[in-house]
């Protein structure tokens, strides 16, 4: 049982991961960039949420929704002022001027919510926890809402890149911007739109994140940031399958170093495997490798 | 003729002296000087079926070199050849047996005859995916010759440098870099084996200056290790001046030793492809291989590098082998050209040979067009 | 061989940097001892030193070997737990500070030269971005590994545990290092001197490294890697060169920052200071190793000098940040700053826009 269990927490650990993750890979893939700030935009979401829901004692349903619109938003506005006027610019430049906004963020957060941790209500709370061999085995509420929300926005997201306009013009400013602006996709307009994706995928992340994991500081989303970013690398930076595989593999790894090695070298062993597997297959999981022409 | 060489294999003058002509038909490529004794394996490529024919009796009667004579002491009478052409079949007695020299369509130049070649690449080839970019390349390049490669865009010219220099590993055939074979060596260590290149688009350290980049270049030829470059211990001093003397007397050969403090990102383009080609030189090489080194350059400035080639080749004894499109250009300096197209080499011979090739004619220079 | 002798040239060149540090550490010195510097800065002088060498050792890779390293504050840890544990014990085999302190550092440089060493391997095959994250992950791995180490030192000589203090199984012996408290009761052998040395030895280091046959190699590697391997550079060893020997250096400043505090912990030397070291860096021009000292001072000593809005100070630290990096990209701006120098001559210098040189010519 205790494998079991733990097989399915670390699931669930990983689907919070692949959804971050995937706003990593969407971004990196598109505009060619590590937003380092992603993280805290999930801390973000789970502010928003928990002053909606919790303050203001409003249906969870409201908190999640708004979490989605202000981290949007959000995405959007930190993409038109920090990022766009760097497009041509190295990617040193674009990595450290998102860590400034990742620090932006936090205290920014520190100054609103001040550094006490917050309580967070599951948004799921009150839902029944699921029961299995007679009780052996229980699978709480958020662990089955994370795991499924994060099935629902794999397939929708899969769809979306393959099967509608946007997700064509995405994948081709992935291959070649400057083909793909020559053809009359509007670059600029696609990466905004990436960028939004991707915030609003945090939003979602960041409630159940908080949900199953209820304490709220200014930063909790820094870690779990970071593990998404190794996770997004480990399945293949740029690849929406390998965001999702990596996410989960991560968070199983993770779960299972906790339980069986002991929480004080877990994320040594998190991370060890990410050395290891990008040792062997550089371009990560199901990454290509893009030779160079000489 | 058959009859002179018996009996004399043990002279190698009166052999090599004895340069056979093809029997065959016209076309079939210039006569095979180049037969270092005991190196070469019996594969070269014969164009026009009757010397293929001939090839095969030549290779039937002799299954694998040096197992004939063996043979032929131990059990007399017993091997049979299957001819076709009622060639002579393969006699019992090892003094009996007639060799003959194996054709080949390498050239060299006559003064490197008796060298050996600095480049010999036998059936090499390289897969992408699927795709056969280079298959079956055969090249001699003699001591100090000038060869040419030419060919259509996208028939392999660049990839067959790229696996000269290992920046790709073939996947099949064999490199002999003066007679050294280059096979699982890296980059760095065919370049200090005594290849050099230049590249299509330049690559030059951009933001060192013109004498650090020569500098680079000759960073195997003068050292200094790491800790005597920390604690500047006088072998830093000493190896800091021959740095520079030979770096200046490089950039001399070509005027360019005034410009030696200039970032070299900010050279003019012409200045940057002798820049990289000094570069090369620099690691004292055997053989230079040249990658477009006219691209982009009017004629007078051609005439130039030409004259700077024909003078690096005489200067330092070494062997070049270009790659280029200005057909006015390899014509004139090129002594041998290989023409590669879709990968495989079409056409081998002197600039006139290549000019009258109908199929290069075809393929490459279109019909009616001929080079200088 | 300076044929062309003239005092532009000398100030631009490494004597320039060296006069520069060897003047602000005279005006320094007399600041404090005579009491005009504010304590809380006096205190800080040998921090400041410390992270001028760390951002000095990180432009060694950044600037002059051309890969990101997000990790380089771990180099620090190896160096200042090791140190640590060395002081402790060659206080107890001779007293004399200044012997124990320099011993001390170079033993802490050593094991962070190792260490380089076992990341160097196997990150510098990969390249860019992907390097980057392994040397996050590697800094994540070492700092996850120093919460867990106790080390103590009794008559029976050193203990290690990676479990907890009484696994050490010491009797009446001192702690040194204490897993997630860092290490504890550190000899206080930090001077602003010490630091001072340190800083002209790390400079020393990386500006004649840099101005040799292998700084040519390591810089090739950097420009164009595939053209320095085709003339018979191995690039590998180069890259590595520069990794560990910026490694060894850090593990100093991590020595000579560990020595002037009580206690030191882990923490302390997470990927958010590995980050800030690279700030220090790309503030002060990569590449660029007289910014890396200027910029290292002034924000290391900022945080402190806008105390008084504490509240705010870490926002426009960021605001700052953002702000340094996005507005010379702004087209307005951009017109403006190329204006400049033609009216300011003595502004024109060789371009060392940050970027430049990394994501170059490759």
């Amino acid at each position: 049982m205790g494998f079991l269990e733990n097989l399915i927490n670390g699931v669930s650990l990983g689907s919070v991961y692949a959804i971050i993750a995937l706003g990593y890979t969407m971004v990196y893939g598109i505009a060619r960039m590590l937003n380092f700030a992603h993280g805290d935009v999930i801390m973000v979401g789970g502010y928003v949420s928990f002053i909606i829901a919790s303050s203001m004692g409003l249906n969870p349903l409201f908190g999640i929704l708004a979490a989605v619109v202000v981290c949007t938003l959000l995405g959007i506005t930190i993409e038109k002022v920090a990022y766009k006027p760097l497009r041509q610019s190295a990617s040193l430049t674009v990595l450290i001027t998102a860590i400034g906004v990742s620090y932006l963020l936090q205290n920014l957060a520190l100054l609103i919510w001040g550094a006490n941790p917050k309580v967070y209500t599951s948004v799921v709370a009150g839902w029944p926890k699921l029961m299995l061999f007679d009780g052996q085995l229980i699978i709480s509420a958020e662990t089955i809402v994370t795991i499924v929300v994060c099935a629902v926005i794999m397939v929708l997201m899969v769809l979306f890149i393959h099967k509608t306009k946007m997700g064509k013009a995405m994948r081709a400013v992935s291959e070649d911007p400057g083909a793909a602006r020559l053809m009359g996709i509007n670059v600029d307009s696609t990466i905004s739109t990436t960028f939004a994706i991707g915030s609003g995928l945090a939003a979602i992340a960041g409630v159940l994140l908080c949900s199953s994991y209820p304490t709220l500081m200014p930063t909790t989303g820094a870690m779990p940031g970071i593990k998404a970013f190794t996770a997004a690398v480990f399945g293949g930076i740029g690849s929406i399958p390998g965001a999702v595989l990596g996410g989960i593999l991560l968070g199983i790894i993770e779960v299972f170093a906790k339980a069986y090695i002991g929480t004080q070298f877990s994320d040594a062993i998190v991370f060890a495997v990410l050395i290891i597997v990008l040792l062997i297959k550089p371009s990560g999981l199901l990454g290509k490798y893009v030779p160079e022409k000489v | 003729m058959a009859d002179d060489r018996e009996g004399r294999f043990g002279e190698p003058d009166d052999f090599r002296q004895e340069v056979p002509e093809p029997q065959t038909s016209e076309d079939a490529p210039v006569a095979d000087a180049d037969l270092p004794a005991a190196d070469t394996t019996p594969d070269a490529p014969a164009m026009g079926d009757e010397a293929l024919e001939a090839e095969a009796e030549a290779e039937k009667a002799r299954p694998t070199r040096g197992v004939v004579s063996v043979f032929n002491r131990s059990r007399r009478g017993t091997y049979r050849a299957q001819s076709k052409s009622g060639a002579p079949k393969a006699k019992a007695k090892g003094s009996q047996t007639k060799m003959v020299a194996l054709p080949s369509d390498g050239i060299v130049p006559e003064r490197d005859l008796y060298a050996t070649p600095v480049l010999e690449c036998r059936h090499l080839g390289i897969d992408f995916g699927g795709l056969h970019a280079v298959e079956d390349f055969n090249l001699i390049v003699g001591k100090t010759e000038i060869a040419g490669l030419i060919g259509p865009n996208g028939a392999g010219k660049t990839t067959v440098f790229n696996l000269l220099t290992k920046v790709y590993q073939p996947t099949r055939g064999t490199i002999l870099l003066d007679g050294v074979d280059t096979h699982g060596m890296t980059p760095s260590k065919v370049a200090q084996a005594g290849i050099a290149r230049t590249f299509q688009n330049i690559r030059l350290f951009s933001n060192l200056t013109v004498e650090e980049n020569v500098e680079i270049g000759l960073h195997n030829q003068v050292r200094c290790g790491m800790w005597s470059s920390i604690f500047r211990l006088p072998k830093y001093w000493v190896s800091e001046h021959e740095f520079h003397k030979q770096a200046i007397e490089l950039l001399d050969i070509f005027s360019m030793a005034d410009m030696a403090n200039i970032t070299a990102g900010n050279l003019p383009y012409g200045a940057q492809r002798r820049l990289e080609i000094i570069r090369a030189l620099a690691t004292h090489p055997k053989l230079l291989l040249l990658d477009e080194p006219a691209a982009g350059m009017n004629p007078v400035e051609t005439e130039d590098l030409m004259a700077n080639i024909r003078k690096i080749r005489d200067e330092f004894q070494i062997a070049i082998v270009l790659i280029e499109h200005d057909m006015d250009l390899v014509m004139n300096i090129c002594e041998g050209i290989a023409v590669l197209n879709y990968g495989k080499i079409i056409a081998k011979g002197t600039p006139e040979e290549i000019q009258g090739n109908e199929q290069v004619i075809e393929a490459y220079l279109g019909s009616g067009a001929k080079g200088a | 061989m300076a044929k062309n002798f003239s005092f532009s040239k000398l100030w631009k060149g490494p004597f320039g940097t060296y006069l520069i540090v060897i003047v602000a550490y005279v005006i320094f010195q007399v600041l404090a001892s005579t009491g005009n510097l504010p304590s809380v800065i006096i205190g800080l002088l040998p921090t400041i030193c410390a992270y001028i060498a760390a951002a000095v050792s990180l432009n060694l890779v950044v600037g002059i070997s051309g890969e990101l390293s997000l990790g380089h504050a771990a180099f620090m840890s190896v160096g200042c737990y090791t140190g640590v544990v060395a002081a402790t014990c060659y206080s107890a085999m001779f007293d004399i500070p200044w012997l124990v302190f320099f011993l001390s550092m170079f033993t802490g440089a050593a094991f962070a030269a190792l260490a380089g060493f076992v990341v160097g391997v196997p990150v510098l095959r990969l390249s860019g971005d992907y390097l980057a994250i392994v040397t996050l992950a590697f800094g994540e791995i070492i700092k996850n590994i120093m919460n867990n180490l106790y080390v103590g030192l009794d008559a029976s000589g050193l203990h290690f545990s990676l479990t907890s203090t009484t696994d050490l199984h010491m009797t009446n012996g001192k702690i040194i290092i204490n897993g997630p408290q860092g290490a504890v009761g550190i000899e206080q052998l930090s001077t602003f001197f010490f630091g001072f040395i340190l800083v002209m030895l790390t400079l020393a280091v990386v500006l004649n490294l840099v101005r040799s046959r292998s700084g040519r190699a390591i810089m090739a590697v950097r420009d164009n890697s595939i053209a320095a391997e085709s003339v018979g550079i191995n690039t590998m060893k180069y890259r590595l060169m520069a990794f560990v020997v910026a490694a060894a250096l850090a593990g100093m400043a991590g020595v000579l920052y560990a020595m002037n505090y009580n206690a030191v912990v882990p923490v302390r030397f997470d990927y958010n200071a590995s980050i800030l070291i690279l700030v220090y860096v790309v503030l002060g021009g990569i590449g660029n190793i007289r910014g890396s000292i200027i910029s290292a001072t002034v924000l290391v000593v900022l945080p402190e000098v806008l105390r008084f809005m504490s509240e705010y100070r870490m926002l426009i630290y960021a605001i700052v940040l953002i702000a340094v990096m996005v507005l010379p990209n702004v087209p307005a701006v951009k017109r403006f700053l190329d204006y400049l120098p033609t009216k300011l001559p003595f502004l024109r210098k060789r371009s060392e826009v940050p970027g430049d040189v990394v994501g170059g010519a490759e």
